[in-house]
């Protein structure tokens, strides 16, 4: 691993959900911005809003089971002035009002913070039906629609704060699961850029949210196998940073993106139009390939679907012995 | 402008023919667009304009304005012919309705146009957003601001409504008043066929709303239903506004073909013809 490196990987560190990060970033901004109000559709606690329920109950709103009427409302609220976040399961949000968040919030331009919990497959028991998957790519395809997929508890807690200073559609998605905090309070964030978290130069490896760690622990790896790979955390998938990937790939030559979502329309997807039209690149896409999930531990879940820091390191591998060639 | 001019009833049964008119006539030039819903709720959109909202079309974002909601926002031509009449723009851009570039898009949109309060089309979200904004308006402390926000009856087929139906009475949202066109047509023919409705009055009561109903063509009695609406505090309320789809144009009237369809030449000279020589009469004449 080069000296240059951002963060320790570290497999001493805390464990902790992403979702924390969020109900703590929360609850700072409803105490910066009186105009902060918090909705949720009957998940207060596994989406960790009952923080700022517990500080500010006259500014939260329990909606019910009713996911439509969750961002609706929610883009009412944003009309009178107010920053709402609105919080359910992303399958549910944005997987089942998708239309009325293109409506109400996208085309009409309204503020609103979508907070989509349990996505991706650390969702495990709970199976295909709640492994959101999708959502990544059903909101990088609207226009005015802000991205994010938060790389530890830390950088969630972060971007929450982040959002409830900007002024478009937000879209933020949070894992279940206990993960590694490995940024600090110190690394930097901000929405819209990408993050070199480790400086190599034979490799890019691009990844979001969870697989961000994963990257790191493979570059670690790598590095013993006499590999410099770079790591960039993209924590903004839409807008792309496309000057910080670019100037990786220039360098490096060769792409794998990892993701714990559908890579059509997903980060591997988002990569893959910006190189193709800047800088066609070989590159290996890792995540889910037109199929769903199942029940089972997100480890095992992991292990079957190929998304584990070794499985990084052999498609790493796979790439460079095809470059040479 | 925190008072409206007062108008007589017979003053604003004539500005609803005028209303009626440059209806046919855009739809017409625009050789598309939804005639039915439009023309029956041309009554409504007068009293809300000219008698009921407190508004200013000179300062469309006037802080202490009225929202007025159109939920169904397929029958935007009766509030854009309204919003042009009240002074919002000139009645000439009338004619651009659903022209590339024009303000007057084919269904609502709030970045194009000052005044419109929301972007609308896809049915069945207008109460939700009216639910956010009132409780917004109530964080606020603006307690004399109310949301109107108008839907049509087979409208009411979407989920969405009953979620937010369930919502604003949860929180006693009594400054939404709801105005549902009860018309009896959807595309595809009498809602009652398509998907019935009834007991509608019952089911609004079943959520926990205040109940009105109104001859939705009755200028004067819209306008004390509204201001009966605006006397009751702690339910939302619900005006079930009966009117006649394509109002005012004998061979639309009451026929769901014309939910979708605009007049051609030939009809829209019928159509104007009918509508000057009611000389403002509307209602006095089908009584």
């Amino acid at each position: 691993m080069s000296a240059t490196h951002i963060t320790n990987v570290n497999r001493e560190l805390n464990m902790e959900p992403i979702r924390k990060g969020f109900g703590r970033g929360l609850k700072e901004a409803g105490e910066k911005n009186a105009n902060v109000v918090a909705l949720v559709a009957d998940l207060t606690e596994s989406t960790q809003i009952s923080l700022f329920k517990e500080t500010f109950p006259d500014r939260f709103f329990e909606i019910g089971i009713a996911e439509q009427n969750l961002v609706t409302t929610g883009a009412g609220l944003a009309a009178m002035g107010k920053i709402p976040f609105v919080s359910s399961y992303a399958a549910f949000s944005p997987g089942r009002n998708w239309e009325q968040i293109r409506t109400t919030i996208c085309l009409n331009d309204r503020p609103v913070k979508i907070i989509g919990s349990h996505a991706g497959l650390f969702t495990g028991k709970d199976g295909a039906t709640h492994q959101m998957l999708e959502d990544i790519a059903l909101m990088r395809v609207l226009p005015n629609m802000v991205v994010l997929a938060p790389c530890d508890s830390i950088e969630a807690e972060k971007m929450t704060l982040a959002m409830a200073e900007d002024s478009r559609p937000n879209y933020m998605r949070l894992a279940r699961e206990a993960t590694p905090v490995f940024t600090t309070k110190e690394t930097p964030f901000e929405i819209g850029k990408a993050y070199v978290f480790d400086e190599g130069s034979d490799i890019t490896i691009i990844a979001t949210g969870t697989m961000t760690y994963q990257a790191l622990v493979a570059a670690e790896s790598l590095f013993k196998d006499g590999i410099d790979a770079e790591v960039v955390h993209v924590g903004t998938i839409k807008p792309l940073d496309g000057e910080t990937i670019l100037k990786s790939v220039k360098k490096t030559g060769a792409v794998v993106t990892v993701e714990e979502a559908q890579i059509n329309g997903g980060l591997g997807g988002a990569i893959a139009e910006l190189l193709g039209e800047n800088l066609p690149t070989p590159m290996i896409r890792m995540g889910m390939k037109d199929h769903f999930g199942e029940s089972g531990d997100p480890v095992d879940l992991f292990e079957h679907f190929g998304l584990t820091a070794h499985h990084i390191v052999l498609s790493a591998h796979q790439l460079l012995a095809k470059n040479s060639k | 402008m925190a008072d409206q001019p007062s108008y007589t009833i017979e003053e604003l049964e004539l500005k609803a023919v005028q209303i009626r008119e440059d209806i046919i006539k855009m739809l017409e030039h625009a050789k598309s667009g939804h005639s039915a819903g439009p023309l029956g709720l041309a009554d409504i959109f007068t009293a809300l304009y000219f008698n009921i909202l407190k508004h200013d079309p000179k300062n469309p974002d006037w802080e202490k304005r009225d929202i007025l909601l159109l939920s169904n926002g397929h029958c935007v031509p009766v509030r854009y012919a309204t919003m042009a009449n009240a002074g919002y723009f000139d009645r000439s851009e009338l004619k651009t309705l659903r022209a590339f570039g024009s303000r007057l898009q084919g269904h609502p949109e709030r970045l194009k146009l000052p005044g419109m309060e929301t972007t609308s089309g896809p049915l069945g979200s207008g109460l939700s957003q009216a639910c956010g904004m009132a409780l917004g308006l109530r964080m606020n402390n603006e307690l004399h601001r109310w949301v109107y926000v108008v839907m049509g009856d087979g409208e009411l087929n979407e989920g969405n409504i009953w979620e937010a139906a369930m919502l604003a009475s949860k929180y006693h949202l009594s400054n939404i008043i709801g105005i549902i066109d009860r018309n009896n047509i959807q595309i595809d023919g009498p809602t009652e066929s398509v998907m019935p409705l009834e007991d509608l009055r019952g089911k609004w009561e079943a959520f926990g709303w205040h109940v009105i109903e109104v001859d939705g063509n009755n200028i004067d009695a819209f306008i004390d239903a509204c201001a009966m609406a605006r006397a009751i505090t702690e339910k939302p309320i619900m005006i079930i506004a009966h009117t006649i789809p394509g109002k005012g144009v004998d061979f639309m009237e009451y026929d769901f073909h014309w939910h979708g369809m605009p007049p051609d030449h030939d009809q829209a000279v019928k159509a104007m013809h009918e509508l000057r020589t009611l000389q403002g009469r509307i209602v006095s004449e089908h009584e």
